[in-house]
């Protein structure tokens, strides 16, 4: 049994993820603010039933998204509708050609990065429905395993994997439109 | 007749590559698709973009956190384990 009084040293190195999550969760200031509060402290009191040798991390991240998903969140019942089944795997990697930027001697990191801004990426990880926008923040951004993000988010391995698939897609498409607006990206031949 | 081609060890490798960079992959797995690149630019580019733009994703959602909070935090958590006050 894991002792209170260890907690705070043990559990505050991690508020730079879990703001950061909440942020994208919520997407407001404030309101992650209260989610990474409320998370803590329903944390400290159930100290006492995290298993010592476990990953701590994980089992915070599973607190504040039971957290979100009762209070925070829009209270819709059906899930959103993305249209990303006509999205193709690879969808920006195909737009963006990068056959051309390993000839012109760049490497992929600067072909991925010039046509979006920060803020362009992390509006569209926001713009995401919310079961895949978990998805992806704690795959992606978070570097969980599938079995740590189906134990936090108490769903089946397949459902994370079919999830996180489709949330990519869905990201794909978003930063395409942004960087087709900014005019970063330009159409390809080939797009529709 | 039952020699693997180019095209089918393509279509195994993209069908693999998030597993393979969200290190989901068994050690053999992960082994025979790294070959594969290790031969194949094409699918090795395509794999390079994935992980650049999973990089890039992580990086842009990186938050500091604001003024103010570690400190409320801190002091519900003091309040919170404060004995409860006594009734006599």
């Amino acid at each position: 049994m894991a002792d209170q009084a260890q907690f705070a040293e043990l559990a505050m190195e991690h508020m730079g993820s879990l703001y950061s999550a909440a942020l994208r969760m919520t997407r407001n200031p404030s309101d992650a603010e209260d989610l990474v509060q409320e998370t803590y402290l329903k944390a400290y009191r159930a100290f006492g039933s995290f298993k010592e040798g476990t990953n701590l991390k994980a089992w915070l991240y599973r607190i504040l998204t039971n957290t979100f998903i009762n209070s925070y969140r829009a209270r819709k019942r059906r899930p959103e509708q993305t249209d990303i089944d006509d999205v193709e795997d690879l969808y920006l990697y195909r737009r963006l050609g990068g056959l051309e930027a390993v000839s012109a001697g760049r490497s992929a990191e600067e072909e991925v990065l010039e046509h979006f801004t920060e803020s362009d990426v992390k509006e569209a990880v926001e713009a995401l429905p919310e079961q895949f926008r978990l998805a992806v923040l704690l795959a992606d951004v978070e570097g969980f395993s599938y079995k740590e993000i189906a134990d936090i988010l108490d769903i089946p391995i397949g459902t994370v994997m079919s999830r996180l698939h489709r949330g990519r897609k869905a990201l794909q498409k978003t930063l395409h439109e942004f960087g087709m607006e900014r005019g970063l990206v330009t159409p390809a031949v080939d797009a529709p | 007749m039952s020699k693997p081609d180019k095209g089918g060890d393509c279509d195994e490798a993209l069908r693999t590559l998030y597993y393979f960079l969200d290190g989901e992959l068994t050690e053999e797995r992960r082994r025979a698709i790294q070959h594969h690149l290790d031969e194949c630019s094409p699918c090795l580019e395509a794999f390079d973009f994935e992980a650049e733009l999973k990089m890039a994703i992580a990086r842009c959602c990186r938050d500091q956190v604001p003024d103010g909070l570690r400190q409320r935090v801190a002091e519900v958590l003091a309040k919170a384990s404060d004995p409860p006050p006594k009734l006599v």
